[in-house]
């Protein structure tokens, strides 16, 4: 007889967890609930979505138990719910506002796990249709994503030792400190503030700027709008046409938000705090620099050669680097439609997906730090092809990465780009169901890095200035799920799907 | 002076045996055996018992003690032993450790432990390859009066410059002494027309900067001058050291050590040395990574049989110089006979640098030269010394046994001294003399 294996993982933990998360969502809800009052919006789709945060967030919570410990099994179950049921509450106000394409509940779940996973990538098709309110959640659910996966990547994981976290270790150590504090809490803290604190100088930045004139259409709320997705290196813009519908001014002011949002807080909380040289001389942040640089090089070089393009040398420089610095940085903002560019221009766009900012950030994607380790362990490959017996560790900013670490990052490469062929070939397969609809491979690829790598626009009709609304549901389903899977850097969600997760 | 040291090892009896002609010497050793053996051996008070106890201090003596030297081959127990002392009364005390890391840590705060002075072997005979190394051909190298005198012996290979030279026309360098001349067993103490020839090891004594510029001098013309490509065989705490001392001069060793484990930690504590994982004693793997075209290398394992099969290997091979790690006292002898160019003794390095250090004020015989035939002494000159107001010269016809002044500090700074150079008292000299006359001459000190 085979007796039922026994579950080793306390869900209860878990459960609790992710309950109070839940229950706490519905503060941040109050706020686009006063902007509705204030502007006459209806309010009750924030009215809904408060009500079933804290229905679901308060069962949860007596289901769950408090007294359990959370080890990393619970951590990794914990931190899969909270994002899924985030962002399936942040889809309620859409639903019930039932306006547009999002009055469809997977596109309001595609649009609430593309605001909360920091991509940016939208389903609307017309934006007067929505209410203030309504665009202004869309904001703020990405600036609560971006905050959680700072807190998650800084002070979080780094207890359990999983994903960016342990890479993270390897940048900010010392010899005698390996978080800002010996607290998570208190780290979390440091990190939140930060985070807070660059968010509020974006929004004054921005709203200084239409208030004397430079940026007429920057207004209050565009100002907080703006300043909620740029840290959070998110994209969602209330605007139709993204940072495109500002002055030059703006978006010259929008580009070391988005490069700030990318860096390493850890490092950049070190550097405001007596210890600049840690961030200025981290390998990390030079390769990230770096190779915003060299992009930003190659596409304004495409730019000024194209004859169909006829920017002046500001706007060239202008567009070249916000674009690049939008893409590398997985914000997802567009100050001009990069699908009328040239192949080059857009092929640099779509390389420039998977590099990613540094670990440790708000960034998504693969990041500067796992690309900066296969590549010296790749060249040491080189160095010990000639002389075998030669031991090189591989170093990053001078220390030494474990040999385990760089499997992990091999395994994390491998499998990124797994995902991603296997859901390009998905979106094309998918699409030919429909008759009369298919994708070129291009669009494909740029919508599959797009979604799983939380950019936000991609290529072809879901170009920045485009809609993700053109996807069967069945590939927006997928997109959800992939989104999801990939703002938490895979590992945690598929250990999920694994027996050992929850029996040995 | 009272002394009271701690352990009978090879290191504690070395420098029990240095001091026990001139002071008390109470000896604690923690095998029975051994300490009753020690009785026979030296004129000590040898006491079996734990040199940490209290207890056994007391009976030691250690309250009235002058100094104190733990010199166990435990870094703990030396340095328990310190504090213990300390608690005693208020010798002058010398730990010996062998990580680097108490002596870091000491170093941060003097005193610590409850140790005055610590010593650290490894590091002690690192430094003193590395200086071997940067002086081409030279087969010994000695440092006295701290530092600011040099000893150095060289061998005159074939195609040295030197080779068929006087000495007066080789000895260019004011600040430098040329003290003696080996050619086979026979010592000769040279005067200006002493012809050098190929084969002959000479003793130099000068100031650094001259000893390192005959070396040069000395060293063919076609061997470089430079020595950049350095070969570690084993990667023990000597070999790191002198890994890692080496980065500092901006030489990039080669580092061979066959533990995984061991070969990653000096890789990663190592940033300029390439490190490579395998047995030093694979000549395949030698001749693979063209070891035998190195300009030293250097036999660092944990064991002298098998310093003694790489250091014969890489000889073989064809490397130029090769540096051998001892342990073992007696066997340093049998490696210079067959061959190797200088074989280092960590308990001598030790023994040696913690007696010079605790006693400046007494000659001791702090380097010893082939065989013992010769050695190179510092005196301190007080005023009743009979070596005091006299002239070199004055002292050559004097005294019988063969000697050379090499040098003489006198407030700190070199003086070259020369047969009308008068010695003073407080004067400090450094004295190549043969071996059979060297307690004469102590006497008369």
């Amino acid at each position: 007889m085979v007796s039922a294996p026994r579950i080793r993982v306390d869900v209860d933990a878990s459960l609790d967890l992710t309950g109070t998360v839940l229950t706490y969502l519905a503060v941040p809800l109050c706020f686009p609930l006063a902007v509705a009052v204030y502007y006459g919006d209806p309010i009750g789709p924030f009215a809904a979505a408060i009500a079933a945060t804290l229905l679901v967030g308060g069962g949860m919570d007596l289901l769950g138990d408090e007294e359990t410990n959370l080890g990393p099994r619970e951590a990794f179950l914990a931190v899969a719910l909270i994002w899924f049921l985030v962002a399936a509450v942040g889809a309620i106000p859409f639903v019930v506002a039932g306006n547009g394409t999002t009055a469809s509940p997977i596109n309001a779940l595609f649009e609430s796990m593309s605001g909360l996973t920091t991509t940016g990538g939208t389903v609307f098709q017309d934006f007067s249709v929505h209410s203030r309110s309504i665009l202004m959640w869309r904001q703020l659910i990405q600036w609560l994503g971006g905050l959680g996966i700072l807190i998650l990547a800084t002070a979080v994981l780094s207890s359990v030792g999983v994903g960016g976290a342990q890479l993270m270790e390897t940048e900010t150590q010392t010899h005698d400190m390996n978080k800002l504090t010996p607290k998570i809490s208190e780290t979390a803290r440091l990190i939140w503030g930060l985070y807070v604190g660059i968010t509020g100088l974006a929004i004054l930045v921005y709203f200084s700027l239409g208030l004397v004139g430079l940026a007429p259409n920057m207004d209050l709320y565009n100002a907080v709008a703006h300043g909620f997705t740029s840290v959070a290196t998110a994209g969602f813009s209330p605007e139709p046409d993204s940072a495109g519908a500002f002055a030059p001014v703006v978006q010259w002011a929008m580009i070391p938000f988005m490069l700030v949002g990318s860096t390493n807080f850890v490092l950049l909380y070190l550097f405001i705090n007596g210890q600049p040289m840690r961030l200025l001389r981290s390998e990390e942040f030079h390769f990230y620099l770096g190779s915003v640089a060299v992009f930003t090089a190659i596409v304004g070089s495409a730019l000024a050669v194209d004859p169909t393009i006829t920017f002046t040398a500001e706007a060239t420089v202008r567009h070249a680097l916000f674009n690049i610095a939008s893409i590398i940085t997985t914000t997802g903002y567009a100050s001009t439609d990069y699908t009328l560019w040239s192949a080059a221009g857009q092929h640099m766009i779509f390389l420039g997906m998977f590099l990613g900012g540094m670990v440790g950030s708000t960034t998504c994607s693969i990041k500067s730090l796992r690309w900066l380790v296969a590549l010296k362990s790749l060249r040491r490959s080189l160095y010990t092809s000639i002389h075998p017996e030669a031991v090189r560790p591989v170093r990053i900013s001078d220390n030494p990465i474990g040999e385990e670490t760089i499997r992990d990052i091999y395994a994390y490469l491998l499998l990124s780009l797994v995902i991603f062929f296997a859901l390009t070939v998905f979106i094309v397969v998918d699409a030919q169901r429909i008759s009369g609809f298919t994708v070129s491979e291009f669009d494909a690829m740029g919508a599959a890095a797009s979604t799983f790598l939380n950019i936000g626009p991609a290529f072809g009709a879901a170009g920045p200035f485009g809609t993700y609304d053109i996807f069967p549901t069945s590939t927006k389903v997928v997109m959800i799920l992939l989104m999801w899977i990939g703002r938490i850097e895979i590992i945690p969600v598929l250990v999920l799907f694994t027996k050992a997760f929850w029996t040995s | 002076m009272r002394v009271v040291i701690i352990g009978a090892g090879e290191v504690g009896t070395s420098i029990a045996a240095n001091l026990s002609s001139d002071h008390d010497v109470v000896v604690i050793e923690e095998d029975e055996t051994r300490a009753e053996q020690l009785k026979f051996e030296l004129d000590v008070l040898a006491i079996a018992g734990d040199g940490t106890s209290l207890e056994t201090q007391e009976d030691a003596g250690v309250d009235g003690a002058d100094m104190f030297i733990a010199c166990t081959d435990d870094d703990r127990t030396n340095l328990v032993a310190c504090g213990t002392a300390k608690t005693l009364g208020e010798p002058f005390t010398i730990a010996r450790v062998k990580s680097i890391e108490y002596l870091r840590t000491w170093e941060r705060k003097h005193g610590a432990f409850g140790a005055d002075h610590v010593v650290c072997s490894d590091l002690l005979t690192a430094e003193n390859i590395v200086r071997v190394i940067g002086l081409p051909t030279a087969i010994d190298l000695d440092l006295f009066v701290g530092g600011l005198v040099h000893m150095a012996e060289f061998e005159v290979v074939e195609g040295s410059p030197v080779a068929g030279q006087t000495v007066a026309e080789a000895d260019r360098f004011d600040s430098l002494t040329f003290a003696g001349l080996f050619c086979g067993d026979d010592l000769v103490i040279p005067d200006g027309e002493t012809v050098i020839e190929t084969g002959n090891r000479a003793v130099v004594i000068g100031s650094p900067e001259s000893v390192r510029a005959f070396g040069t001098d000395i060293a063919p013309d076609d061997t470089t001058r430079q020595t950049n490509d350095v070969v570690i065989a084993g990667g023990t705490e000597i070999g790191y050291h002198t890994a890692r001392l080496l980065e500092e001069q901006s030489t990039k060793p080669r580092l061979i050590e066959a533990d995984e484990g061991r070969a990653r930690e000096l890789a990663e504590e190592l940033p300029n040395s390439v490190v490579m994982q395998h047995d030093a004693t694979d000549t395949d793997f030698l001749a693979r990574e063209h070891v035998d075209e190195s300009d030293v290398m250097i036999a660092a394992m944990n064991s002298d049989e098998r310093n003694l099969l790489v250091a014969v290997l890489a000889k073989r091979l064809g490397v130029k110089r090769v540096i051998a790690v001892v342990d073992n006292t007696e066997y340093v002898t049998l490696f210079e006979e067959v061959g190797i160019d200088v074989a280092i003794n960590p308990r001598d390095v030790t023994a040696e640098d913690i007696t010079r250090f605790s006693f400046e004020n007494v000659a001791e015989n702090l380097a010893v030269l082939e065989n013992d035939q010769a050695e190179v002494l510092e005196l301190q000159i007080d005023a009743d010394s009979a070596l005091a107001g006299k002239t070199i010269r004055e002292l050559d016809a004097e005294l019988d046994g063969r000697f050379v002044v090499g040098a003489i500090t006198r407030e700190g700074s070199l003086i070259t001294p020369r047969g009308d150079t008068e010695i003073r008292a407080g004067d400090k000299v450094v004295i190549f003399v043969e071996s059979e006359f060297a307690d004469e001459l102590m006497a008369a000190a």
